[in-house]
């Protein structure tokens, strides 16, 4: 339990089940655990909030408009379905008509038509699915391998610690974009979730980096100590009691992965390296209509637009949780 | 340290050859080499599958392969390409493109990301500090290649239509003059009364400056002229004084001021050799005024302020030679910007195929042509060291040290440029170093898009023809330069944080 002094005015916070509340000198003492102060710092983040808002909202409307697999969605038209071109601009309005805009609708394409006729809107959120589903795999794979390989090699030490790190170097020595290329290239045809899988093989050693680093000092850690004497097995040990702890550093840099992994795989798709037709992503989409940028500029920007808003809103997550996991951290913000 | 750095160079050359050895696999894999021969007609193909497999020995295994390349590229000779070309001599082009775009682009970016680090750090949590975060979380979120595109679009086009006719618009000089004035309110210690004056003063010098600038047309004939050469490097010798010892000291300021009105009289006394200099002589001349105000700091500061002198009367000598430098390539824009009719902003390419002018004509040449890739990469680059920087300050300034030195009465500037930034400093060499290495690999989506023929599109033309031998160029290069500058940020940390143990 860990003990907060807040002033008398916090008297409405949260308080813990069965915490013991007491008043002294007009101070409110309200216990709470580990998780509720930094849920606690976490939801105090404004930036935190706005990225957790722009991320929801992105998520929602690429699943809900043109629904998943099989099924629909409440959007009609199809990402795949060509029509006839109506000039194909968009016809989104944001703009009320009492400040002399079109009024607030969106019309029969919101993000106007390719120059097949197809729906941009419906193509748009296509690539945001796929691309959005891509940096999410990556960033558990990622995580995932970079996670093992760096508790493994922190708590065993010995040659398992230099023969992982040496491997980790050996990555690490390979530029992302090259090593990600090679293997874009080489899977990328046979579809998006085995691209994925591979892109998030590559991108582990700064996780597995980080991971290490924590553990060789939680493996100091008296807990830790007591757990080895009465024998506990080393993967409990690991699992139980070390990775736990490690918790708050892992998150973060799964969370910044999943970020970077978006700006990767859009980067390789625009060079022709990642999501290959028939699939699309974003990244691919910028690059199918890098030249028609003078003709139809709406269907570069859209997607640049939705990278962003997944990068920065990731972005500003990971910052929230950042803040919220660290020991030191103890302005609270109101 | 020889032990732990000879250790340190056999563990890296080992990495270097085992992800050499990862790499040549994988690029064995990445395409059918012959897929274009099989398409031929039916005399030709026979021919040409043969000449390609012998020439790539598609017939031996890929560990064969791979050692016969590794007993050349050891040699120094990196081998043929599938259609017969020397890599080494494609290497070489390629290399130079890169290595011009990514310098200056690295130089910018460390120099302007520290900076704003170290201000937003200095003023944590003020509104300065938070729109700062706020943009640098933006660039890091930016796509690189989108906004390249955007900006070869928009920037450099509307920007050349623009010198046409160089007229400012008020609502243009209206927000450049506030925001440099929401800087300055925001940058300026005290009361609200000085952030008002430091405010408003600001914004109305550069409002009245702009609009100055643009009655004159300056921007069709640019130049800054000796009065303006001789204030800014006065004004930088005030300046690096104050950041070096502070200006309660004599000596170092008169240095500085010396060292100042020495790079006047060149201003005039050099004309002749700057009309049309070699790139040696400006080297030379570099040379040369580190030597003068090294000299001119080391007499004038004396024993005892010698430590502070040195280093203003350097930096503002070549601070100095830097306006003249500019004042020169500015003077050359007008004859400049004529030959390549008037656009000046270029959007493809390294260089203006075939130009020819003096040396300041195809500096501007090449600036020209680096100006957009440039501002793409620092704008995603800046926004990483200053985080860094913010955040290694931050870690510092809660130091006990820092206590200590504020409560033995230390000034603020000394508080912060010896102890603070010195430290704070440490954790950044090493991210620039790191940085360095991953630049290199990492400037690729730069030159596809503002189509640079350089490591990039030797990387993919390789992938595109299943050819490692490119793809082992570029990695020869780019991975090297990582596993040589993880070494150096490691060894750099070892030297710099004396709490490192060397085991």
């Amino acid at each position: 339990m860990t003990r907060n002094a807040q002033p008398a005015g916090a008297e409405t916070a949260p308080a813990a089940p069965g915490a013991a509340n007491a008043t002294a000198h007009g101070l409110t003492i309200v216990a709470r655990s580990q998780g509720q102060l930094i849920r606690r710092r976490f939801f105090r983040h404004r930036g935190a909030l706005f990225g957790m808002f722009l991320f929801l909202v992105v998520v929602v409307l690429s699943i809900s408009s043109i629904g998943l697999g099989p099924i629909p969605g409440w959007w009609d038209k199809s990402p795949t379905e060509t029509g006839t071109v109506t000039g194909g601009g968009p016809t989104l309005s944001v703009l009320p008509s009492f400040l002399g805009g079109g009024g607030v609708h969106l019309g029969e394409h919101p993000f106007g038509q390719d120059n097949i006729g197809r729906d941009y809107f419906a193509l748009t959120m296509r690539g945001t699915q796929v691309s959005l589903m891509i940096a999410i795999v990556v960033g558990l794979v990622s995580t995932l391998v970079g996670t093992i390989i760096g508790a493994a090699a922190g708590y065993f030490r010995g040659w398992i610690e230099s023969v992982l790190m040496r491997v980790t170097d050996v990555m690490i020595a390979i530029p992302t974009l090259l090593i990600a290329g090679l293997i874009g290239s080489i899977v990328a045809d046979r579809g998006v979730v085995l691209f994925a899988l591979f892109l998030g093989l590559c991108l582990w050693t700064q996780i597995a980096r980080l991971v290490r680093g924590e553990v060789l000092s939680l493996r100091e850690k008296e807990y830790v100590e007591a757990a080895r004497s009465v024998g506990t097995s080393a993967g409990r040990i690991i699992f139980k009691h070390i990775l736990p702890n490690a918790m708050g550093i892992i998150i973060v840099s799964a969370t910044l992965a999943i970020a970077s992994a978006v700006l990767t795989e859009s980067a390789l798709s625009f060079l022709d390296l990642g999501v290959q037709p028939p699939d699309t992503s974003l990244g691919r989409q910028i690059n199918d209509y890098r030249t028609a940028l003078t003709v139809r500029p709406w269907l570069f920007y859209w997607p640049g637009v939705f990278i962003i808003a997944i990068a920065l809103s990731v972005n500003f997550i990971g910052d929230g949780l950042r803040d919220a996991f660290d020991p030191r951290q103890t302005r609270v913000r109101d | 340290m020889l032990v732990f750095i000879a250790r340190r160079l056999f563990v890296s050359i080992w990495v270097f050859l085992a992800a050499s050895v990862l790499v040549f696999i994988l690029s064995t894999n990445v395409r059918d080499p012959l897929a274009e021969a099989r398409q031929l007609p039916e005399t030709a193909r026979e021919s040409a599958i043969r000449v390609i497999t012998e020439r790539m020995h598609l017939e031996d295994p890929v560990l064969v392969r791979y050692f016969r390349w590794l007993s050349d590229a050891v040699t120094g000779n990196l081998g043929v390409n599938r259609q017969g070309l020397d890599v080494n001599a494609r290497l070489e082009t390629a290399f130079s493109a890169t290595l011009q775009l990514i310098t200056g682009a690295t130089v910018l970016a460390i120099i302007i990301g520290i900076t704003i680090g170290v201000i937003s750090a200095l003023r944590q949590y003020s509104a300065l500090d938070q729109t700062v975060t706020f943009i640098a979380f933006v660039c890091f979120s930016l796509p690189l290649f989108w906004v390249g595109t955007l900006l070869k679009q928009f920037l450099a086009l509307d920007f050349n239509d623009w010198l046409a006719d160089p007229v400012i618009s008020p609502l243009f000089i209206g927000g450049i003059a506030l925001i440099t004035g929401l800087f300055c309110g925001g940058v300026v210690v005290g009361d609200r009364r000085s952030r008002i004056t430091a405010f408003v003063s600001s914004t109305a010098a550069m409002a009245i400056l702009l609009s100055v600038l643009s009655a004159t047309e300056w921007f069709s004939d640019p130049s800054l002229g000796p009065i303006v050469v001789a204030l800014t490097a006065i004004g930088g010798a005030i300046g690096f004084t104050t950041l070096v010892s502070g200006l309660e000291w004599k000596p170092p300021l008169q240095a500085a001021l010396i060292a100042a009105a020495v790079g006047i009289v060149a201003y005039f006394a050099l004309d002749p050799v700057l009309d049309d200099p070699q790139l040696l002589t400006i080297v030379l001349l570099l040379l040369v005024t580190v030597g003068i105000c090294f000299a001119i700091g080391w007499f004038l500061g004396g024993d005892l302020y010698r430590r502070n002198a040195i280093p203003a009367a350097v930096l503002t000598g070549v601070f100095t030679g830097a306006v003249i430098f500019v004042d020169r390539m500015l003077s050359s824009f007008q004859s400049y910007s004529a030959s390549v009719n008037n656009r000046p902003i270029s959007t493809v390419g390294a260089e203006t195929p075939n130009y020819e002018g003096t040396f300041w004509e195809s500096g501007l040449d090449s600036f020209g042509h680096l100006a957009l890739p440039t501002l793409a990469l620092v704008l995603i680059s800046l926004a990483t060291y200053t985080r860094y920087t913010r955040a290694s300050m931050l870690e510092v300034m809660n130091q006990d040290y820092v206590r200590t030195g504020r409560a033995k009465g230390l000034s603020e500037r000394a508080v912060v440029t010896r102890h603070v930034l010195r430290n704070g400093l440490i954790p950044i060499t090493t991210l620039i170093a790191y940085d360095i290495g991953t630049i290199v690999g990492g400037a690729v989506v730069t030159e596809q898009v503002f189509g640079w023929s350089a490591m990039g599109s030797m990387l993919f033309d390789g992938i595109r023809e299943g050819d490692p031998m490119p793809i082992m160029a570029f990695y020869v290069v780019s991975g090297g330069a990582i596993v040589l500058f993880n070494m150096v940020a490691d060894i750099a940390y070892a030297f710099l944080d004396p709490r490192i143990r060397l085991s």
